[in-house]
């Protein structure tokens, strides 16, 4: 016997939203959902009103107006008449000087630390794990501070350079002053210069770009684009005939010359420093502020890197190391050309976060009086104009924007070293 | 039940604007406390003594103030803020009033929303160097390194200065008073300029004083007063008077030696009103009768706070000058108790 039915109506009553699996998810997410952004906008609310009740309402046109303020390190030209905006930028650019330092330093330590405290010397590993432990477990503004510090207080103060037997003298045949104001190194100078290019007028965004600097930087880019051409025909010849041209004199004329001719024609030389007045002046200073701050966040980053690296290491399989010792390469070699390269992979996504820490702890910079984007946007615009939220909204934006590009970066590259399987 | 959910959301943001906005008296006297924001450490001004209580000519004031609300001039929690975080301080509550000799400037009053209720200090920026370096005047210092507390009208006025007169400086801002004095000592920088009552009070705890000197420039007008928030007359009112109170009192001649006597009755029909034997003047703020009495007994009278704090005979050895009493060709004037 056959009883035909109709499969049951798809009926939907409003309850179903609650007792009916299908649904009872969505339900939850969309009242979770509406709850938080209630919550948002009551927070938001709340801030708006009392932010009017106290008549500051947000609004942004302070970063028009003159700063009034002077910033001693400017990698841009900026006087006080300039705008908050301006100096922001200065800030911002100081940030960016110091993390890229910190970054790249942090990352030479870290690397030959993590690989140093694998050696089979107990001396050298000991003291690597001492350094390791030692950095990692004292805050950094603790180190940061304690780098000033010392800088400040064991250095000789430029009065100690003057007079007929000076305290302290220059050191490298009398072209670096180490003083306790800093570090004065010469600079390069061009008799012939090709000046410089203004870029976007007046505003409060504008820069400057060298000729000489663009200039050199294409004859340096060509010089490699030779050298590369260069090598790739001694491979090809290699491949072919089996024995591979001398390349050497070659690379080295090809790099040195045309930038050397260069450079002659633009009148290089090099400006020292001199104790005139006060200061040195001439030369490039490197303010103890930045050597400090510098100091201390690379080698504390470089603690916590040499602990990846070393974990990085330790992941890639001992028999690796067997296979490359028995094919005959030297301990050196197999480092460079088989453990690193596939530790790489294990390594560079925590070092992406450690990149990351090592640019917001550089917001601590106003510890030594480093003028970051803390301490100009954050610090002496805040202060000057009382726009808290204004300010810190803008604060909070740029070191997002920051994270997100080294993030993307470092991602990029990740994927390009990640293991490729087929 | 959502709409519950907005409309108490929409209470609890009224409530708590409401909160924001005024009462600030009321609070106090429910806290028992009054939380007086300070300098996080100037010698003279504000700086907690060896055994850890706050002394100075600032604390004074905040003292005056506790004693008039609350009858106790212990009943203070001082808040030490730098030059960064005194007005966010302040703006948020944090702090009921304000001594930190801070500067009484336009934007700061009107934009900043903060009401500065007097002066208690009429200060102007200075610079100190070391004797050795053998300068004379602040013009001389073309190329100098310059220590400067970051946040402050001093910075300001830095800028300002040496760009009029067309020469160049170092800028090396720090945080906080000890700081800059670590590092000028040290060398790291060959001038430090702040106020100038600052720059005597930090000399004077210099282990040898006498190797610096002030600058004879004083390139800023820099009036020093408590302030509060803008928006709480009734709490403004409260703070003026009793710093007005110190001021009346010492024109009056009266001090915490013979207030005792005075506040029986006198002739002088305004000390009887300032200390409440006549009239209803405490009543009008809010207060209790003996409240100028009580402000006067926490320290004394505006000199005897001068003198006690950074006077003559004190190391910082600050002369009255404009600080005096308008009688004596001074400023410092305070309206009538009528």
């Amino acid at each position: 016997m056959t009883t035909l039915t109709d499969p049951p109506k798809a009926s939907f009553r409003l309850s179903m939203l609650i007792y009916d699996t299908r649904y009872r998810s969505m339900t939850i997410q969309a009242v979770a959902m509406i709850g938080f952004m209630l919550f948002a906008a009551w927070l938001i609310n709340n801030t708006m009103t009392n932010l009017e009740t106290l008549g500051k309402t947000p609004q942004f046109g302070f970063l028009l107006e003159p700063a009034g303020y002077d910033i001693n390190q400017r990698l841009l030209d900026y006087n006080s008449q300039d705008t908050h905006m301006r100096a922001s930028l200065l800030g911002l650019l100081n940030t960016l000087l110091v993390a890229v330092m910190g970054c790249i330093t942090a990352t030479i330590i870290g690397v030959l630390v993590g690989v140093l405290r694998l050696s089979k010397n107990w001396i050298v590993a000991k003291i690597m794990t001492v350094y390791v432990e030692m950095f990692r477990n004292v805050p950094v503004l603790l180190w940061i501070v304690l780098a000033m510090a010392i800088l400040i207080e064991s250095l000789p103060a430029p009065r100690a350079f003057r007079g007929e037997n000076p305290e302290a003298t220059m050191n490298l045949f009398d072209t670096v002053a180490v003083t306790n104001r800093g570090i004065y190194v010469p600079e390069p100078l061009f008799s012939n210069s090709l000046g410089n290019i203004h870029l976007l007028g007046q505003s409060s965004l504008r820069f400057d770009v060298s000729v000489d600097l663009i200039a050199f930087l294409i004859v340096l880019g060509l010089s490699i684009f030779g050298i590369t051409k260069v090598n790739a025909r001694a491979k090809h010849i290699q491949e072919t005939t089996g024995e591979r041209p001398k390349t050497l004199w070659a690379n080295l004329g090809l790099f040195f010359v045309p930038t050397g001719i260069l450079l002659a024609l633009l009148g290089f030389h090099l400006g020292y420093p001199e104790l005139k007045g006060f200061n040195f002046k001439g030369g490039t200073h490197m303010r103890n502020s930045l050597i400090a701050l510098w100091l201390a966040l690379s080698l504390y980053t470089a603690a916590f890197i040499a602990e990846i690296v070393r974990g990085g290491i330790l992941a890639v399989s001992h028999g690796q190391t067997e296979a490359a010792e028995a094919l005959g390469m030297r301990s050196g070699r197999t480092m460079r050309l088989v453990i690193l390269p596939q530790a790489l992979r294990v390594i560079i996504p925590p070092m992406i976060s450690n990149y990351l820490n090592l640019t917001k702890n550089s917001s601590l910079a106003i510890a030594v009086g480093y003028m970051d984007i803390t301490g100009t946007l954050g610090g002496i615009t805040m202060n000057q104009t009382g726009r808290e939220l204004e300010t810190v909204l803008m604060l909070m934006l740029c070191y997002l924007v920051i994270s997100l590009s080294i993030s993307m970066v470092m991602n990029w590259y990740n994927n390009r070293v990640k293991l490729v399987e087929r | 039940m959502k709409k519950s959910v907005v409309f108490g959301a929409l209470t609890v943001a009224g409530l708590a604007a409401g909160a924001a906005a005024a009462g600030t008296l009321d609070d106090v006297k429910a806290r028992g406390k009054l939380n007086c924001g300070v300098t996080t450490g100037l010698v003279g001004f504000a700086a907690p003594d060896a055994n850890g209580e706050w002394m100075g000519f600032d604390v004074g004031v905040c003292r005056a103030v506790a004693a008039a609300v609350l009858g106790d001039p212990k009943a203070v929690e001082f808040v030490p803020t730098t030059g960064k975080t005194r007005f966010t301080a302040l703006a948020s509550g944090e702090i009921d009033m304000l001594a930190r000799n801070t500067t009484w400037t336009f934007s700061r009053d009107v934009d900043l929303k903060f009401t500065f209720v007097g002066v208690n200090y009429y200060d102007g920026q200075g610079f100190m160097v070391p004797k050795e370096l053998g300068v004379s005047s602040a013009k001389e210092l073309d190329g100098a390194t310059v220590c400067i507390q970051t946040g402050t009208t001093t910075e300001l006025n830095l800028a300002d200065f040496f760009r009029s007169n067309n020469i160049s400086y170092e800028p090396v801002p720090i945080e906080t008073n000890a700081e800059a004095q670590q590092q000028y000592l040290a060398g790291a920088c060959d001038v430090y300029t702040t106020d100038a009552s600052g720059l005597a009070a930090t000399r004077a705890t210099f282990e040898d004083p006498s190797a610096h000197v002030l600058l004879p420039e004083i390139i800023s007008k820099e009036p020093l007063g408590p302030l509060v928030r803008h928006g709480d007359d009734g709490w403004g009112d409260v703070v003026r008077w009793s710093l007005n109170a110190l001021v009346t009192a010492e024109e009056l001649g009266v001090t915490s030696a013979n207030i005792g006597e005075m506040a029986a009755g006198t002739n002088n029909p305004e000390i009887n009103r300032l200390l409440g034997s006549e009239g209803s003047l405490g009543e009008m703020l809010g207060l209790d009768a003996g409240w100028a009495k009580n402000a006067i007994m926490a320290g004394g009278n505006y000199g005897e706070l001068f003198e006690g704090n950074i006077g003559e005979s004190t190391p910082i050895g600050l002369a009255r000058g404009l600080n005096a009493q308008w009688t004596d060709g001074g400023l410092i004037y305070s309206p009538p108790f009528r």
